[in-house]
Protein backbone atom coordinates (compact mmCIF):
# COMPACT_ATOMS: atom_id res chain seq x y z
CA UNK A 1 0.00 0.00 0.00
CA UNK A 2 3.04 2.26 -0.01
CA UNK A 3 5.22 2.78 -3.07
CA UNK A 4 7.57 5.22 -4.66
CA UNK A 5 5.64 6.49 -7.66
CA UNK A 6 7.34 8.15 -10.62
CA UNK A 7 6.28 11.64 -11.61
CA UNK A 8 5.22 11.62 -15.27
CA UNK A 9 4.18 15.27 -15.36
CA UNK A 10 3.50 18.09 -12.92
CA UNK A 11 2.12 21.19 -14.63
CA UNK A 12 0.14 24.29 -13.76
CA UNK A 13 -3.39 24.24 -15.22
CA UNK A 14 -4.84 27.35 -13.53
CA UNK A 15 -3.57 29.99 -11.13
CA UNK A 16 -1.92 28.04 -8.30
CA UNK A 17 -3.56 24.81 -9.47
CA UNK A 18 -1.39 21.89 -10.61
CA UNK A 19 -2.03 18.60 -12.33
CA UNK A 20 0.30 15.80 -11.23
CA UNK A 21 0.47 12.47 -13.02
CA UNK A 22 2.12 9.56 -11.21
CA UNK A 23 2.95 6.04 -12.36
CA UNK A 24 3.54 2.75 -10.54
CA UNK A 25 1.85 -0.58 -9.91
CA UNK A 26 0.06 1.04 -6.95
CA UNK A 27 -2.47 2.32 -9.52
CA UNK A 28 -3.70 -1.28 -9.78
CA UNK A 29 -5.20 -0.89 -6.30
CA UNK A 30 -7.02 2.34 -7.16
CA UNK A 31 -10.65 1.71 -8.00
CA UNK A 32 -13.09 4.10 -6.40
CA UNK A 33 -13.46 7.80 -7.17
CA UNK A 34 -13.30 9.89 -4.00
CA UNK A 35 -10.47 7.85 -2.49
CA UNK A 36 -7.25 9.67 -1.73
CA UNK A 37 -3.53 9.06 -1.59
CA UNK A 38 -1.28 10.23 1.24
CA UNK A 39 1.84 11.82 -0.23
CA UNK A 40 5.18 12.41 1.51
CA UNK A 41 6.57 15.62 0.07
CA UNK A 42 9.73 16.07 2.18
CA UNK A 43 11.71 14.22 4.84
CA UNK A 44 11.36 16.59 7.79
CA UNK A 45 9.42 19.68 6.76
CA UNK A 46 6.58 19.18 6.38
CA UNK A 47 6.76 16.05 8.46
CA UNK A 48 3.31 14.68 7.75
CA UNK A 49 1.92 13.37 4.49
CA UNK A 50 -0.51 15.35 2.36
CA UNK A 51 -3.91 13.81 1.58
CA UNK A 52 -4.75 14.38 -2.10
CA UNK A 53 -7.79 12.95 -3.81
CA UNK A 54 -7.56 10.92 -6.99
CA UNK A 55 -8.75 12.82 -10.03
CA UNK A 56 -8.18 10.28 -12.77
CA UNK A 57 -7.26 6.59 -12.66
CA UNK A 58 -5.77 5.08 -15.81
CA UNK A 59 -5.24 1.36 -15.32
CA UNK A 60 -3.99 0.76 -18.86
CA UNK A 61 -1.06 3.12 -18.39
CA UNK A 62 -0.70 2.37 -14.63
CA UNK A 63 -1.03 6.11 -14.10
CA UNK A 64 -3.11 8.27 -11.81
CA UNK A 65 -3.69 12.01 -11.85
CA UNK A 66 -4.03 14.34 -8.91
CA UNK A 67 -5.07 17.98 -9.13
CA UNK A 68 -3.99 20.12 -6.19
CA UNK A 69 -3.65 23.75 -5.18
CA UNK A 70 -0.17 24.95 -4.19
CA UNK A 71 -1.19 26.78 -1.06
CA UNK A 72 0.79 25.72 2.00
CA UNK A 73 4.39 24.67 2.42
CA UNK A 74 3.76 21.05 1.45
CA UNK A 75 1.83 21.59 -1.75
CA UNK A 76 4.18 24.42 -2.78
CA UNK A 77 7.12 22.01 -2.46
CA UNK A 78 5.12 19.44 -4.40
CA UNK A 79 4.56 21.93 -7.22
CA UNK A 80 8.34 22.19 -7.66
CA UNK A 81 8.85 18.46 -8.23
CA UNK A 82 10.02 17.50 -11.70
CA UNK A 83 9.09 14.62 -14.02
CA UNK A 84 11.32 11.62 -13.36
CA UNK A 85 11.50 12.26 -9.62
CA UNK A 86 9.70 9.84 -7.33
CA UNK A 87 7.19 10.42 -4.55
CA UNK A 88 6.50 8.25 -1.50
CA UNK A 89 2.77 7.52 -1.80
CA UNK A 90 0.54 5.64 0.64
CA UNK A 91 -2.84 4.54 -0.58
CA UNK A 92 -5.40 4.44 -1.94
CA UNK A 93 -7.08 5.36 1.33
CA UNK A 94 -10.61 6.04 2.50
CA UNK A 95 -13.98 5.18 1.06
CA UNK A 96 -14.98 6.87 -2.15
CA UNK A 97 -18.30 7.76 -3.75
CA UNK A 98 -20.77 4.87 -3.99
CA UNK A 99 -21.51 4.13 -7.64
CA UNK A 100 -23.88 1.20 -7.28
CA UNK A 101 -26.66 3.42 -5.89
CA UNK A 102 -27.41 4.44 -9.48
CA UNK A 103 -28.21 2.21 -12.40
CA UNK A 104 -28.12 2.83 -16.13
CA UNK A 105 -30.50 5.57 -17.23
CA UNK A 106 -30.66 7.34 -13.87
CA UNK A 107 -29.40 10.88 -13.29
CA UNK A 108 -26.53 12.12 -11.15
CA UNK A 109 -25.73 15.71 -10.27
CA UNK A 110 -22.05 16.31 -9.55
CA UNK A 111 -21.24 19.47 -7.60
CA UNK A 112 -17.67 20.61 -6.99
CA UNK A 113 -16.28 23.66 -5.26
CA UNK A 114 -12.73 24.90 -5.85
CA UNK A 115 -10.13 22.27 -5.11
CA UNK A 116 -13.01 19.89 -4.34
CA UNK A 117 -13.63 19.54 -8.07
CA UNK A 118 -10.92 16.96 -8.95
CA UNK A 119 -12.41 13.73 -7.46
CA UNK A 120 -15.62 14.37 -9.42
CA UNK A 121 -13.72 13.82 -12.67
CA UNK A 122 -13.07 10.10 -12.10
CA UNK A 123 -16.58 9.85 -10.66
CA UNK A 124 -18.13 11.35 -13.82
CA UNK A 125 -16.04 9.03 -15.96
CA UNK A 126 -17.17 5.90 -14.10
CA UNK A 127 -20.83 6.97 -13.87
CA UNK A 128 -21.01 7.64 -17.61
CA UNK A 129 -19.43 4.24 -18.22
CA UNK A 130 -22.28 2.75 -16.16
CA UNK A 131 -24.84 4.48 -18.38
CA UNK A 132 -25.76 7.12 -15.80
CA UNK A 133 -26.61 10.61 -17.08
CA UNK A 134 -24.46 13.20 -15.37
CA UNK A 135 -24.85 16.94 -14.99
CA UNK A 136 -21.95 18.88 -13.51
CA UNK A 137 -21.88 22.14 -11.57
CA UNK A 138 -18.49 23.62 -10.75
CA UNK A 139 -17.95 26.60 -8.47
CA UNK A 140 -14.80 28.69 -8.24
CA UNK A 141 -13.74 31.95 -6.59
CA UNK A 142 -12.71 33.66 -9.80
CA UNK A 143 -11.93 33.07 -13.48
CA UNK A 144 -8.16 32.52 -12.94
CA UNK A 145 -8.70 29.38 -10.91
CA UNK A 146 -11.25 27.66 -13.16
CA UNK A 147 -10.05 24.30 -14.46
CA UNK A 148 -11.32 21.13 -16.19
CA UNK A 149 -14.52 22.70 -17.55
CA UNK A 150 -14.01 21.24 -21.02
CA UNK A 151 -12.96 17.87 -19.73
CA UNK A 152 -16.13 17.63 -17.63
CA UNK A 153 -18.22 18.80 -20.59
CA UNK A 154 -17.33 15.58 -22.41
CA UNK A 155 -19.32 13.66 -19.78
CA UNK A 156 -22.41 15.83 -19.54
CA UNK A 157 -23.88 19.30 -19.38
CA UNK A 158 -21.42 21.39 -17.34
CA UNK A 159 -22.22 24.67 -15.57
CA UNK A 160 -19.63 26.98 -14.02
CA UNK A 161 -20.17 29.66 -11.40
CA UNK A 162 -17.68 32.12 -9.95
CA UNK A 163 -18.19 34.00 -6.72
CA UNK A 164 -17.04 37.29 -8.29
CA UNK A 165 -18.88 36.72 -11.57
CA UNK A 166 -15.69 36.89 -13.65
CA UNK A 167 -16.62 33.64 -15.41
CA UNK A 168 -19.86 31.73 -15.89
CA UNK A 169 -22.74 32.56 -13.64
CA UNK A 170 -22.11 34.94 -10.74
CA UNK A 171 -22.75 33.26 -7.42
CA UNK A 172 -22.55 29.86 -5.79
CA UNK A 173 -23.19 26.35 -7.05
CA UNK A 174 -26.50 26.37 -5.19
CA UNK A 175 -27.57 29.42 -7.27
CA UNK A 176 -26.80 27.52 -10.48
CA UNK A 177 -28.81 24.51 -9.36
CA UNK A 178 -31.76 26.71 -8.43
CA UNK A 179 -31.55 28.90 -11.52
CA UNK A 180 -31.59 25.96 -13.92
CA UNK A 181 -33.89 23.89 -11.69
CA UNK A 182 -31.51 20.96 -12.00
CA UNK A 183 -33.02 17.64 -10.97
CA UNK A 184 -31.35 14.34 -10.16
CA UNK A 185 -31.69 10.94 -8.51
CA UNK A 186 -28.42 11.23 -6.55
CA UNK A 187 -26.20 14.22 -5.85
CA UNK A 188 -22.45 13.85 -5.29
CA UNK A 189 -20.46 16.79 -3.96
CA UNK A 190 -16.97 17.73 -2.88
CA UNK A 191 -15.90 21.17 -1.71
CA UNK A 192 -15.70 23.52 1.26
CA UNK A 193 -17.91 22.79 4.24
CA UNK A 194 -20.22 25.82 3.76
CA UNK A 195 -21.00 24.56 0.25
CA UNK A 196 -21.77 21.05 1.52
CA UNK A 197 -23.98 22.51 4.25
CA UNK A 198 -25.86 24.65 1.73
CA UNK A 199 -26.48 21.64 -0.49
CA UNK A 200 -27.71 19.60 2.46
CA UNK A 201 -30.16 22.39 3.31
CA UNK A 202 -31.24 22.80 -0.29
CA UNK A 203 -32.09 19.10 -0.64
CA UNK A 204 -33.04 17.79 2.81
CA UNK A 205 -34.99 14.83 1.44
CA UNK A 206 -32.74 13.71 -1.41
CA UNK A 207 -29.90 11.21 -1.57
CA UNK A 208 -26.66 13.20 -1.26
CA UNK A 209 -23.09 11.96 -0.91
CA UNK A 210 -20.65 14.53 0.40
CA UNK A 211 -16.86 14.32 0.45
CA UNK A 212 -15.37 16.08 3.50
CA UNK A 213 -12.02 17.72 4.06
CA UNK A 214 -10.26 17.84 7.41
CA UNK A 215 -6.70 18.23 8.68
CA UNK A 216 -5.33 14.72 8.88
CA UNK A 217 -2.48 13.07 10.69
CA UNK A 218 -2.02 9.45 9.72
CA UNK A 219 -4.75 9.12 7.07
CA UNK A 220 -5.50 5.55 8.13
CA UNK A 221 -7.71 6.06 11.18
CA UNK A 222 -5.18 5.69 13.98
CA UNK A 223 -4.49 9.23 15.20
CA UNK A 224 -8.03 10.58 15.70
CA UNK A 225 -7.11 13.97 14.22
CA UNK A 226 -9.91 14.13 11.64
CA UNK A 227 -12.96 13.01 13.58
CA UNK A 228 -16.41 14.53 13.13
CA UNK A 229 -19.52 14.17 15.20
CA UNK A 230 -22.48 11.93 14.51
CA UNK A 231 -25.95 13.53 14.97
CA UNK A 232 -27.70 13.07 18.34
CA UNK A 233 -24.72 11.64 20.22
CA UNK A 234 -22.19 13.03 22.69
CA UNK A 235 -19.50 10.43 22.10
CA UNK A 236 -20.19 8.86 18.69
CA UNK A 237 -17.86 9.89 15.89
CA UNK A 238 -16.67 9.10 12.38
CA UNK A 239 -13.15 9.51 11.08
CA UNK A 240 -12.97 11.48 7.85
CA UNK A 241 -9.92 9.54 6.64
CA UNK A 242 -11.06 5.97 7.18
CA UNK A 243 -14.86 6.11 7.58
CA UNK A 244 -15.08 8.79 4.87
CA UNK A 245 -14.04 11.01 3.29
CA UNK A 246 -17.41 10.45 1.54
CA UNK A 247 -20.46 10.36 3.80
CA UNK A 248 -24.15 10.23 3.04
CA UNK A 249 -25.76 13.57 3.97
CA UNK A 250 -27.00 13.40 7.55
CA UNK A 251 -24.53 10.70 8.55
CA UNK A 252 -22.18 13.19 10.22
CA UNK A 253 -22.51 16.73 11.58
CA UNK A 254 -21.10 19.23 9.12
CA UNK B 1 19.84 -16.23 21.43
CA UNK B 2 17.61 -13.36 20.44
CA UNK B 3 19.86 -10.33 20.62
CA UNK B 4 16.86 -7.98 20.68
CA UNK B 5 14.97 -9.70 23.51
CA UNK B 6 14.48 -7.56 26.60
CA UNK B 7 13.12 -8.43 30.03
CA UNK B 8 11.34 -5.68 31.95
CA UNK B 9 8.96 -5.86 34.90
CA UNK B 10 5.92 -7.76 33.64
CA UNK B 11 7.22 -7.73 30.09
CA UNK B 12 9.14 -10.38 28.20
CA UNK B 13 9.74 -8.56 24.96
CA UNK B 14 10.97 -10.31 21.82
CA UNK B 15 12.33 -6.95 20.83
CA UNK B 16 12.34 -3.54 22.52
CA UNK B 17 10.18 -1.82 19.87
CA UNK B 18 6.58 -0.86 20.58
CA UNK B 19 4.18 1.72 19.21
CA UNK B 20 3.53 4.56 21.66
CA UNK B 21 0.15 5.20 23.18
CA UNK B 22 -2.11 7.46 21.17
CA UNK B 23 -0.22 6.81 17.95
CA UNK B 24 -1.54 3.35 17.24
CA UNK B 25 -5.18 3.36 18.32
CA UNK B 26 -5.94 -0.18 19.48
CA UNK B 27 -3.93 -1.66 16.64
CA UNK B 28 -6.72 -2.37 14.17
CA UNK B 29 -5.60 0.15 11.56
CA UNK B 30 -1.99 -1.06 11.52
CA UNK B 31 -3.03 -4.73 11.41
CA UNK B 32 -4.02 -4.02 7.79
CA UNK B 33 -0.36 -3.23 7.05
CA UNK B 34 1.53 -5.96 8.96
CA UNK B 35 1.30 -8.78 11.50
CA UNK B 36 1.20 -7.10 14.91
CA UNK B 37 2.93 -10.14 16.45
CA UNK B 38 6.28 -8.81 15.17
CA UNK B 39 6.10 -5.99 17.73
CA UNK B 40 7.78 -6.14 21.12
CA UNK B 41 4.63 -4.78 22.77
CA UNK B 42 1.76 -2.41 22.03
CA UNK B 43 0.93 0.63 24.13
CA UNK B 44 -2.78 1.08 23.51
CA UNK B 45 -4.58 4.40 23.37
CA UNK B 46 -5.27 6.06 26.72
CA UNK B 47 -8.35 4.60 28.33
CA UNK B 48 -10.63 6.42 30.75
CA UNK B 49 -13.59 5.19 32.80
CA UNK B 50 -16.25 6.62 30.48
CA UNK B 51 -16.16 7.13 26.73
CA UNK B 52 -14.68 10.47 25.67
CA UNK B 53 -15.20 12.31 22.39
CA UNK B 54 -12.13 14.47 22.89
CA UNK B 55 -11.48 17.98 21.62
CA UNK B 56 -13.00 19.82 18.65
CA UNK B 57 -11.05 19.95 15.38
CA UNK B 58 -8.55 21.08 14.17
CA UNK B 59 -6.70 18.69 16.43
CA UNK B 60 -3.34 18.67 14.69
CA UNK B 61 -0.96 21.29 13.36
CA UNK B 62 2.46 20.85 11.84
CA UNK B 63 5.70 22.39 13.02
CA UNK B 64 9.24 22.06 11.66
CA UNK B 65 10.20 18.40 12.16
CA UNK B 66 7.23 17.87 14.41
CA UNK B 67 3.53 18.11 15.00
CA UNK B 68 1.19 19.46 17.62
CA UNK B 69 -1.79 17.40 18.64
CA UNK B 70 -4.72 18.07 20.92
CA UNK B 71 -6.88 14.98 20.51
CA UNK B 72 -8.12 15.09 24.11
CA UNK B 73 -8.01 11.41 25.10
CA UNK B 74 -10.78 10.26 22.77
CA UNK B 75 -11.54 6.64 23.67
CA UNK B 76 -14.52 4.31 24.02
CA UNK B 77 -14.18 3.88 27.81
CA UNK B 78 -12.68 1.02 29.80
CA UNK B 79 -15.60 -1.40 29.53
CA UNK B 80 -15.65 -1.25 25.76
CA UNK B 81 -11.86 -1.56 25.59
CA UNK B 82 -12.14 -4.69 27.76
CA UNK B 83 -15.05 -6.11 25.79
CA UNK B 84 -13.95 -5.31 22.25
CA UNK B 85 -10.40 -4.07 21.82
CA UNK B 86 -8.34 -6.27 24.15
CA UNK B 87 -10.01 -9.57 23.09
CA UNK B 88 -9.39 -8.59 19.48
CA UNK B 89 -5.73 -7.87 20.24
CA UNK B 90 -5.41 -11.27 21.97
CA UNK B 91 -5.17 -12.96 18.55
CA UNK B 92 -1.64 -11.53 18.32
CA UNK B 93 1.38 -12.83 20.21
CA UNK B 94 2.19 -9.45 21.72
CA UNK B 95 1.97 -8.11 25.29
CA UNK B 96 -0.21 -5.05 25.79
CA UNK B 97 0.70 -2.06 27.91
CA UNK B 98 -2.54 -0.32 28.81
CA UNK B 99 -2.27 3.46 29.07
CA UNK B 100 -4.76 4.72 31.63
CA UNK B 101 -5.96 8.25 32.32
CA UNK B 102 -8.46 9.95 34.56
CA UNK B 103 -9.67 13.20 36.08
CA UNK B 104 -9.47 11.97 39.68
CA UNK B 105 -7.43 9.44 41.68
CA UNK B 106 -10.61 7.37 41.99
CA UNK B 107 -11.03 7.23 38.22
CA UNK B 108 -7.43 6.10 37.67
CA UNK B 109 -7.84 3.45 40.36
CA UNK B 110 -11.08 2.13 38.88
CA UNK B 111 -9.66 1.93 35.35
CA UNK B 112 -6.46 0.29 36.65
CA UNK B 113 -8.42 -2.26 38.66
CA UNK B 114 -10.51 -3.31 35.67
CA UNK B 115 -8.06 -3.17 32.80
CA UNK B 116 -5.17 -4.87 34.62
CA UNK B 117 -7.32 -8.02 34.84
CA UNK B 118 -7.28 -8.53 31.08
CA UNK B 119 -5.11 -11.57 30.28
CA UNK B 120 -3.09 -9.82 27.57
CA UNK B 121 -2.44 -6.64 29.58
CA UNK B 122 1.03 -7.21 30.99
CA UNK B 123 1.64 -3.72 32.35
CA UNK B 124 -0.05 -0.38 32.89
CA UNK B 125 1.23 2.96 31.72
CA UNK B 126 0.00 5.65 34.06
CA UNK B 127 -0.73 8.71 31.94
CA UNK B 128 -0.01 11.65 34.20
CA UNK B 129 1.26 13.77 31.38
CA UNK B 130 -1.42 14.41 28.78
CA UNK B 131 -1.32 18.15 28.15
CA UNK B 132 -4.63 18.22 26.26
CA UNK B 133 -7.31 17.66 28.87
CA UNK B 134 -8.56 20.22 31.33
CA UNK B 135 -8.95 17.90 34.29
CA UNK B 136 -6.47 15.26 35.35
CA UNK B 137 -3.78 14.18 32.98
CA UNK B 138 -0.96 16.62 33.38
CA UNK B 139 -2.30 17.98 36.68
CA UNK B 140 -1.00 14.74 38.20
CA UNK B 141 2.28 14.99 36.36
CA UNK B 142 3.83 18.22 37.52
CA UNK B 143 3.87 17.99 41.31
CA UNK B 144 6.04 15.13 42.70
CA UNK B 145 3.87 14.48 45.77
CA UNK B 146 0.66 14.32 43.72
CA UNK B 147 2.25 11.94 41.20
CA UNK B 148 3.56 9.76 44.01
CA UNK B 149 0.18 9.55 45.70
CA UNK B 150 -1.49 8.52 42.46
CA UNK B 151 1.21 5.94 41.74
CA UNK B 152 0.76 4.44 45.18
CA UNK B 153 -3.01 4.24 44.79
CA UNK B 154 -2.80 2.58 41.37
CA UNK B 155 -0.05 0.18 42.48
CA UNK B 156 -2.30 -1.01 45.26
CA UNK B 157 -5.03 -2.19 42.90
CA UNK B 158 -3.13 -3.13 39.76
CA UNK B 159 -2.67 -6.80 38.96
CA UNK B 160 0.32 -5.97 36.73
CA UNK B 161 3.44 -3.78 36.98
CA UNK B 162 2.90 -0.04 36.67
CA UNK B 163 4.98 2.26 34.49
CA UNK B 164 4.56 5.99 34.97
CA UNK B 165 4.64 8.20 31.87
CA UNK B 166 6.51 11.37 32.71
CA UNK B 167 5.82 14.81 31.32
CA UNK B 168 8.68 16.95 30.05
CA UNK B 169 6.68 20.04 31.04
CA UNK B 170 8.33 20.28 34.44
CA UNK B 171 11.27 22.13 35.91
CA UNK B 172 12.86 19.08 37.48
CA UNK B 173 12.05 15.76 35.81
CA UNK B 174 14.49 13.89 38.05
CA UNK B 175 12.45 14.89 41.12
CA UNK B 176 9.31 13.55 39.42
CA UNK B 177 11.04 10.29 38.52
CA UNK B 178 12.38 9.76 42.01
CA UNK B 179 9.02 10.52 43.60
CA UNK B 180 7.16 7.90 41.55
CA UNK B 181 9.97 5.37 41.98
CA UNK B 182 9.70 5.73 45.75
CA UNK B 183 5.93 5.37 45.46
CA UNK B 184 6.42 1.96 43.90
CA UNK B 185 6.49 2.52 40.15
CA UNK B 186 7.95 -0.50 38.37
CA UNK B 187 9.24 1.54 35.47
CA UNK B 188 9.10 4.87 33.69
CA UNK B 189 8.08 5.82 30.19
CA UNK B 190 9.31 9.13 28.88
CA UNK B 191 8.80 11.59 27.45
CA UNK B 192 5.24 12.65 26.71
CA UNK B 193 4.70 15.64 24.43
CA UNK B 194 5.85 19.19 25.11
CA UNK B 195 3.19 21.83 25.45
CA UNK B 196 3.20 24.09 22.41
CA UNK B 197 1.11 26.36 20.24
CA UNK B 198 0.79 27.69 16.69
CA UNK B 199 -1.05 30.70 15.32
CA UNK B 200 -2.69 31.18 11.93
CA UNK B 201 -0.87 33.86 9.96
CA UNK B 202 -4.11 35.15 8.38
CA UNK B 203 -6.47 35.13 11.36
CA UNK B 204 -3.88 35.64 14.14
CA UNK B 205 -5.76 32.98 16.08
CA UNK B 206 -4.56 29.57 17.35
CA UNK B 207 -4.66 26.82 14.71
CA UNK B 208 -5.69 24.18 17.24
CA UNK B 209 -9.26 24.40 18.49
CA UNK B 210 -7.86 23.50 21.93
CA UNK B 211 -5.49 26.51 21.62
CA UNK B 212 -2.46 24.53 22.86
CA UNK B 213 -1.27 21.05 21.98
CA UNK B 214 1.46 18.52 22.59
CA UNK B 215 4.56 18.71 20.43
CA UNK B 216 5.93 15.39 19.19
CA UNK B 217 8.15 14.10 16.42
CA UNK B 218 11.88 14.41 15.64
CA UNK B 219 11.84 18.00 16.95
CA UNK B 220 11.68 16.77 20.55
CA UNK B 221 14.24 13.97 20.31
CA UNK B 222 17.15 15.93 21.86
CA UNK B 223 14.99 16.83 24.84
CA UNK B 224 13.97 13.22 25.35
CA UNK B 225 17.60 12.09 25.13
CA UNK B 226 18.68 14.69 27.69
CA UNK B 227 15.90 13.82 30.12
CA UNK B 228 16.44 10.06 29.85
CA UNK B 229 20.18 10.64 30.34
CA UNK B 230 19.47 12.54 33.56
CA UNK B 231 16.70 10.33 34.93
CA UNK B 232 18.33 6.97 34.18
CA UNK B 233 21.31 7.93 36.34
CA UNK B 234 19.07 8.93 39.22
CA UNK B 235 16.69 5.93 39.42
CA UNK B 236 17.09 2.17 39.37
CA UNK B 237 13.83 1.27 37.61
CA UNK B 238 13.92 0.76 33.83
CA UNK B 239 12.91 3.40 31.29
CA UNK B 240 10.95 2.91 28.10
CA UNK B 241 12.13 5.85 26.01
CA UNK B 242 10.15 7.81 23.44
CA UNK B 243 10.20 11.15 21.66
CA UNK B 244 10.81 11.51 17.95
CA UNK B 245 12.27 8.09 17.18
CA UNK B 246 12.23 7.36 13.45
CA UNK B 247 15.05 4.88 12.84
CA UNK B 248 17.17 2.08 14.30
CA UNK B 249 19.93 4.66 14.87
CA UNK B 250 17.54 6.73 16.98
CA UNK B 251 16.70 3.62 19.02
CA UNK B 252 20.38 3.01 19.82
CA UNK B 253 20.77 6.65 20.83
CA UNK B 254 17.88 6.28 23.30
CA UNK B 255 19.48 3.13 24.70
CA UNK B 256 22.82 4.90 25.08
CA UNK B 257 20.99 7.66 26.99
CA UNK B 258 19.60 5.11 29.43
CA UNK B 259 16.47 3.50 27.93
CA UNK B 260 15.87 -0.27 28.17
CA UNK B 261 13.18 -0.30 25.48
CA UNK B 262 11.61 2.33 23.25
CA UNK B 263 8.27 3.40 21.87
CA UNK B 264 7.60 4.83 18.42
CA UNK B 265 4.96 7.52 18.17
CA UNK B 266 4.55 10.14 15.48
CA UNK B 267 6.66 8.15 13.00
CA UNK B 268 3.77 5.66 12.68
CA UNK B 269 1.68 8.43 11.14
CA UNK B 270 4.30 9.12 8.51
CA UNK B 271 5.13 5.52 7.70
CA UNK B 272 2.76 2.81 8.92
CA UNK B 273 5.55 0.27 8.47
CA UNK B 274 8.09 2.13 10.63
CA UNK B 275 8.03 -0.30 13.59
CA UNK B 276 8.70 -3.50 11.58
CA UNK B 277 11.31 -1.64 9.55
CA UNK B 278 13.17 -0.53 12.69
CA UNK B 279 13.01 -4.10 14.06
CA UNK B 280 14.47 -5.33 10.75
CA UNK B 281 17.20 -2.67 10.76
CA UNK B 282 18.43 -3.22 14.33
CA UNK B 283 20.47 -6.47 14.00
CA UNK B 284 22.65 -5.19 11.13
CA UNK B 285 23.15 -1.94 13.02
CA UNK B 286 24.27 -3.87 16.12
CA UNK B 287 26.72 -5.76 13.88
CA UNK B 288 28.08 -2.52 12.57
CA UNK B 289 28.50 -1.19 16.11
CA UNK B 290 30.01 -4.52 17.26
CA UNK B 291 27.37 -4.88 19.95
CA UNK B 292 26.22 -8.39 20.72
CA UNK B 293 22.96 -7.71 22.55
CA UNK B 294 20.89 -4.55 22.52
CA UNK B 295 20.72 -4.45 26.33
CA UNK B 296 24.44 -3.70 26.34
CA UNK B 297 23.58 -0.29 24.91
CA UNK B 298 21.52 0.86 27.89
CA UNK B 299 23.18 3.77 29.65
CA UNK B 300 26.39 3.47 27.62
CA UNK B 301 26.67 7.26 27.47
CA UNK B 302 27.41 7.37 31.19
CA UNK B 303 28.20 3.89 32.49
CA UNK B 304 31.38 3.06 30.55
CA UNK B 305 29.92 0.02 28.86
CA UNK B 306 28.51 -1.85 31.84
CA UNK B 307 25.02 -3.19 31.50
CA UNK B 308 22.97 -1.23 33.99
CA UNK B 309 19.65 -2.94 33.61
CA UNK B 310 19.33 -6.38 32.17
CA UNK B 311 16.08 -7.21 33.80
CA UNK B 312 14.93 -9.97 36.05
Amino acid sequence: MKEHMTIISNRQIAKGVYELTLASSLVGRMRTPGQFVHVKVATFAPLLRRPLSLCDINHEASECTIVYRAEGAGTTLLSQKQPGETLDVLGPLGNGFPLSVLSSGQRALLVGGGIGVPPLYELAKQLVKNGVYVTIVLGFQTKDVVFYEERFASFGKTYVATVDGSYGMKGFVTDVIEHHALSFDVLYACGPKPMLKALQQQFPHKELYLSLEERMGCGIGACFACVCRVPHSETAYKKVCSDGPVFRAGEVVL
Amino acid sequence: MNRLAVELPGLSLKNPIMPASGCFGFGREYAKFYDLSVLGAIMIKATTLEARFGNPTPRVAETPSGMLNAIGLQNPGVDKVLAEELPWLAQYDVPIIANIAGATVEEYVEVAKRISQAPNVHALELNISCPNVKKGGIAFGTVPEVAAELTRAVKEVSAVPVYVKLSPNVTNIVAMAKAVEQAGADGLTMINTLLGMRLDIKTAKPILANVTGGLSGPAIKPIAIRMIYEVSQAVSIPIIGMGGIQSAEDVIEFFYAGASAVAIGTANFIDPYVCPHIIRDLPPLLDELRIHHISECTGRSWNNGQTVYCGT
